[in-house]
């Protein structure tokens, strides 16, 4: 018997046909380790997508979709001046157990408000358990938005705002809201370590986590007590795999059904192997190169113009996003309302571009800076290559630019402070709205100070129209309003719009129904796999 | 270096007297197989670094997307135009790898003469000065050998950033104590020796004396330590280098060269196997020449 | 002889302090500050920054600081990671378990390997086998096992599809860390697998780590034979008409061991160093892999953590060997 098992080993080791678990397991290759099981802190995708099987929220997104739908809560009402949202909680909603835990009551009212006064009370004894960090719950702008949560029953909660805000839903749709068991926060308080509730979480989610080990393995049981019902497949697996090739390889052989973030160098072979899927979405993000328009020579528009008419964008595009992105000629991405596909790009010739320098006075060209990201983005897969070829390009049309890095954090503040040239970066929505970007990233309150509109770009004809779409109420407006913006955009120049990267996912053919979010999670609750 | 060597007259060396030493040196190294090889090896590379652009078929840095990797030639899809393929954005590997061996040569060069330099210093002063100075330096050098190399030399790089120029530091410092021990232990050994004692007692200062009689009997070995030193920095410096924080592209420094191509593994072994081939053979050589050099500099380390 | 250990292990303290002074204030001066790291697109709001500064306790006196952490260090306290906000200590716990297990097996091969060959060499000398012993372990000394262990994934993994590319374990396996080495938990697991796939998973790594020091032992062995084979008894016994078998492997080899094993020992550092790249390579969940990742997130405490507790397992290492050495051989303990 100890034989034959050796010999399985040693025959079909990589396969899942030999796989030690019979039931039906799962196998999602992450592409790192979460920074703990707490949403409310966590900034990266990596968590949100290792606590997405955990935890619920009062409302939630639609698989696969930005709609949202009910999740905790079953339904809600939104008072006439949109000041008051009164959620009517679902009934009957069970809590995971632990070795540490066992709930003695199911989901009520309580929870969600501790989900609340967790993040906005800082008397709250939880508010800085683990950290006090809660970087989206301000990010969105909930402290000075949310004027009172109160309990009405242990069914009903009352969220009152103190302005009103039509995306406040979606905001809490999000990540950082998801509810934890206040039993569980209590229990532990008492016990004194009260950091456990975020190292062994207890949610009311399709799966509870079984084993975590760091840059390893994180493995969820699906729960069958699942107030949506049990989920399909039982086992879910997270191999964290840091390395986008190893991923991949991986994939190749079955030991992994799903993998995020392909190595756009593998795409052509995934396309090939029969075994798999490649799901395709654009993704709500733009890569661009901002000019310092407020340093010499970058505010002259007509140096801004030539330099976007020197760089070979489709080449560029095709070299450093292969086939996971599409060159942008917009600063939002086409999947988004209001985008203006009237707008024509800077076409690509150096020679007018020449001309134009010399115009502009500089006959034979400058020198300058070009800052490369640090990091790797979908948006933007390999900044230093994509400033190599950025070099090679200027340099054809006399622009000598040298090409400067600094570590991320240090890199984007000096962008943010304006004293680059010209700096490579990046967006990726949080709500699909347009202003999103268009304000954000464009308008003049944030071109001041250390504002995240790097290309300090301050154009009255611009920003008029953004600031007044932002608080018009008819759709339809709005998007007249920000598609003239795009034109005007386009005419000023303040960036290279370089591309928007497309979300691919190759899965395997056996997984059944798995739905790529726009918001780049990755969910697995309804998803199936077909034996073999 | 050799000089002092080199400097002795070369007269036609009457039969009675012994071999001519440089004559000896060489009758000694030449014996050794490995350490020719080494040797013609670096003259090698060195001509390669010398002649570069003259040998290079393209430029380095010439970027043309429509070729992007390209196999060698001896591979279907290949061509003579580039015979050891393209990198990922079209940069001919036979160029970028000519190109490289200048730096790597650069770094070898540059980061053991430094540490040689301020290796020597520390330890002569730790040796001739003693008490807590020498405590304070040779403690310190502990405490460096103490961390992990690569360590190390990481988080110096992360506190002067990224670029060749601070990984050559790096390393630099990280081989440092190797010198200064060697030195201190030479100072020691030497001073307690009859002819130092006579030229202090013949009115030479410390300085003189240092430079003059201590350091000129010490060189054997740390020209020995030398060799080694410089496949050791550039070892060290391309795996700095291959972990992101070395020369920065596009510089065609080999080990930036792998981790730029790593991605690129599965789908074109050769952007991957040249630059390491590369760096293996250069190190090697320094190595061969090395246990060379030992073997006819130290005759008494002579098995 | 008690005065020899008390004299080496004295000297530990400074340097110990000195391992403290380098991990703090070193690690200060990295530029970056990483609540700024931390953040996304967005930036942080310099009001969040002050408060999360005071937070770390980022904001007093660098001299404080460094004074608080001491404190905290004697009490084995070396703080929470800024990214995950986990004990530094617990992370260290659970992670380096597997560099041990891939260095001891990176030792264990080297020796495996190294020990025969350079006792053969040394036996034969300047034959054929000598020479290519030599020749190749000069170029296992040269190798950059960056690259090295990308080839071989190429060649192994890749080309002939015979080991895993990365991990320690097939993920489908599912483990209790009860030792944290899962050689030994996979062996104590129910799964029959499980074992076989550590093991399979371990190959790779164990060989692109291993090299180096095989390539030392061999060498050292070689050369430490040579010199005992002359020695007096050595001839002795042959002029005795022991056998040679029985002269080489309990004569020879029985002192040629100890600058071996000293060599070993010394290596723990050199170890590290291959752990770190070999680690990055085979995405294994180790301290080498955890330190790098670290420095690109500005993550102090795990760095200044990390520095100090593998600065402390190199110490000692080195002090063990050297205690043993001084145990062994009388001559080192009375010239110190």
């Amino acid at each position: 018997m100890k034989k034959s098992a050796l010999l399985a080993a040693v025959c079909v080791p990589a396969f899942l046909a030999a796989a030690p678990l019979a039931a039906k397991t799962l196998v999602y290759c992450a592409e790192g380790s979460p920074e703990n099981f707490y949403p409310g802190i966590n900034t990266t995708g990596t968590s949100f997508d290792a606590n997405e099987p955990i935890y619920n929220r009062i409302v939630e997104f639609e698989r696969g979709g930005t709609q949202v739908v009910p999740g905790l809560a079953e339904k809600w009402d939104i008072s006439a001046d949109g000041l008051t949202y009164t959620f009517y909680l679902r009934k009957g909603v069970k809590w995971h157990s632990n070795k540490n835990f066992k709930p003695t009551r199911d989901f009520n009212a309580d929870d969600v408000m501790f989900m609340f006064e967790r993040q906005g009370k800082p008397d709250n004894p939880y508010f800085k358990v683990t950290s006090p960090n809660h970087s989206y719950y301000d990010d969105m702008g909930m402290p000075g938005l949310i004027k009172s949560v109160e309990k009405v029953n242990d069914l009903t909660v009352k969220v009152t705002l103190n302005k009103p805000e039509a995306p406040f839903l979606a905001d809490i749709a999000m990540m950082f809201a998801s509810v934890q068991s206040k039993e569980y926060a209590d229990a532990m308080l008492k016990a004194g370590s009260p950091e456990k509730i975020d190292q062994e979480p207890i949610g009311t989610g399709p799966f509870t986590l079984l084993q975590y080990q760091k840059d390893a393995v994180i493995r969820f049981k699906a729960f069958p007590e699942y107030w949506a019902g049990k989920a399909k497949i039982d086992d879910l697996v997270f191999s964290i795999t840091p390395d986008a090739s190893v991923r991949w390889a991986k994939v190749q052989k079955g030991e992994c059904h799903v993998m995020p973030y392909p190595n756009p160098a593998d795409i052509e072979a995934m396309r090939k192997d029969p075994n798999v899927t490649i799901l395709e979405q654009p993704g709500l993000n733009v890569g661009y190169l901002a000019y310092n328009t407020t340093k010499k020579p970058f505010d002259d528009v007509r140096v801004r113009k030539a330099l976007n008419m020197s760089i070979n964008k489709d080449a560029l595009v095709k070299a450093i996003y292969l086939d996971t992105g599409v060159p942008a000629k917009n600063p939002i991405p086409p999947s988004m309302w209001s985008y203006n596909d009237a707008v024509k790009d800077d076409p690509y010739d150096p020679e007018a571009a020449k001309k134009l320098l010399a115009e502009a006075g500089f006959p034979n060209g400058f020198e300058t800076d070009l800052w490369a990201m640090p990091v790797q983005r979908p948006y933007n897969p390999n900044g230093k290559r994509m400033a190599e070829l950025m070099q090679a390009d200027l340099a054809k049309v006399g622009v000598k630019a040298e090409i400067k890095s600094f570590e991320w954090g240090e890199y984007r503040k000096r962008l943010q402070a304006g004293e680059h040239g010209m700096g490579q970066l990046g967006w990726t929505g949080d709500n699909g709205d347009p202003d999103n970007f268009l304000h954000t990233l464009l308008g003049c309150d944030s071109a001041k100070g250390a504002g995240s509109n790097v290309a300090k770009f301050c154009y009255k004809p611009f920003d008029d129209l953004v600031v007044k779409a932002k608080v018009t109420t008819d759709q339809k407006q709005r998007t007249d309003l920000y598609k003239q913006a795009q034109v005007i955009f386009k005419e000023q120049a303040p960036w290279l719009t370089v591309a928007h990267a497309v979300q691919l996912k190759p899965i395997r053919k056996e997984v059944v129904d798995f739905k790529l979010s726009p918001f780049g999670r990755h969910s697995f609750y309804g998803v199936d796999i077909k034996g073999k | 270096m050799t000089a002092e060597i080199m400097e002795t007259p070369a007269v036609a060396a009457p039969t009675s007297q012994p071999p001519h030493p440089l004559r000896e040196f060489w009758g000694y190294f030449a014996a050794n197989k490995g350490a020719v090889a080494g040797l013609v090896v670096i003259v090698f590379v060195v001509l390669t670094a010398v002649f570069a652009n003259v040998l290079a078929p393209h430029s380095p840095y010439l970027t043309d997307t429509t070729i992007a990797l390209q196999p060698p030639f001896w591979q279907e899809g290949g061509s003579l135009t580039y015979p050891l393929g393209t990198d990922p954005i079209g940069r001919d590997m036979l160029s970028r790898l000519i190109y490289g061996s200048r730096l790597s040569l650069l770094i070898g060069f540059f980061v053991v003469v430094l540490s040689i330099l301020i290796g020597t210093v520390l330890g002569l002063v730790a040796g001739y000065v003693r008490g807590v100075t020498e405590i304070f330096i040779m403690r310190l050098m502990d405490i460096i050998l103490t961390m992990p190399s690569l360590l190390l030399a990481i988080v110096v790089v992360a506190i002067l950033g990224p670029g060749l120029m601070n990984s050559m530091l790096a390393v630099a410092l990280v081989i440092l104590p190797h010198y200064v021990r060697l030195a201190r232990a030479a100072v020691i050994t030497e001073t307690s020796k009859d002819y130092v004692t006579a030229a202090r007692v013949s009115g030479a200062g410390p300085i003189r004396l240092m430079f003059k009689e201590v350091l000129p009997n010490c060189m054997a070995p740390l020209i020995v330590q030398a060799s080694l030193g410089i496949s050791t920095a550039i070892l060290d410096a391309a795996a700095l280098g291959f972990l992101g924080l070395g020369a920065q592209p596009p510089s065609p420094e080999w080990g930036t060269m792998l981790a730029d191509a790593r991605e690129f593994v599965l789908r074109a072994w050769w952007v991957v196997t040249f630059p390491g081939l590369a760096i293996l053979l250069t190190v090697l050589a320094f190595n061969l020449l090395g246990d060379g050099l030992r073997d006819a500099l130290d005759p008494k380390l002579k098995r | 002889m008690l005065r020899f250990i008390l004299t080496r292990v004295s000297l530990v303290i400074p340097t110990f302090i000195g391992i403290t002074l380098l991990a703090f204030f070193l690690i200060r001066l990295v530029p970056g500050d990483p609540i700024e790291t931390m953040a996304g697109e967005r930036g942080i709001d310099p009001v969040r920054h002050e408060l999360l500064r005071k937070e770390f306790g980022f904001d007093k006196p660098i001299l404080v600081q460094y004074g608080i952490y001491i404190g905290r260090v004697l009490h084995g306290d070396l703080g929470r990671s800024i990214v995950t906000q986990a004990s530094v200590l617990e992370e260290f716990k659970t992670l380096f378990p597997a560099t041990i297990e891939l260095a001891l097996c990176a030792i264990i091969f080297a020796l495996l390997l190294g020990l025969p060959a350079g006792m053969l060499a040394a036996v034969k000398r300047n034959s054929i086998f000598d020479h290519g012993v030599m020749g190749i372990s000069l170029a296992g000394y040269s190798m950059p096992i960056f690259w090295w262990g990308l080839i071989l994934i190429l060649l192994f993994s890749v080309q002939f599809d015979l080991t895993p590319v990365s991990g320690r374990i097939d993920v489908l396996y599912y483990i209790e860390p009860t030792t944290g080495f899962l050689l030994i938990d996979s062996l104590l697991s129910e799964d029959e697998g499980a074992f076989l796939s550590a093991v399979r998973h371990l190959i790779l790594p164990t060989i692109v780590l291993g090299t180096v020091p095989l390539a030392v032992i061999a060498r050292m062995t070689r050369s430490a034979m040579l010199e005992v084979m002359g020695e007096d008894y050595i001839r002795t016994a042959k002029a005795k008409g022991l056998s040679r078998l029985r002269i080489v492997t309990v004569h020879a080899l029985r002192n040629a061991l100890i600058p071996v094993v000293t060599v070993i020992g010394l290596q723990v550092g050199v170890l590290f160093t291959g752990a770190i790249l070999t680690e990055t390579i085979f995405s294994w969940p180790g301290v080498g892999k955890w330190m790098i990742d670290a420095i690109f997130r500005r993550d102090y405490p795990v760095l200044q953590g990390g520095v100090l507790l593998l600065g402390m397992v190199v110490m000692s290492v080195n002090l063990l060997v050297d205690l043993t050495y001084g145990l062994i051989n009388p001559r080192i303990r009375h010239n110190r």
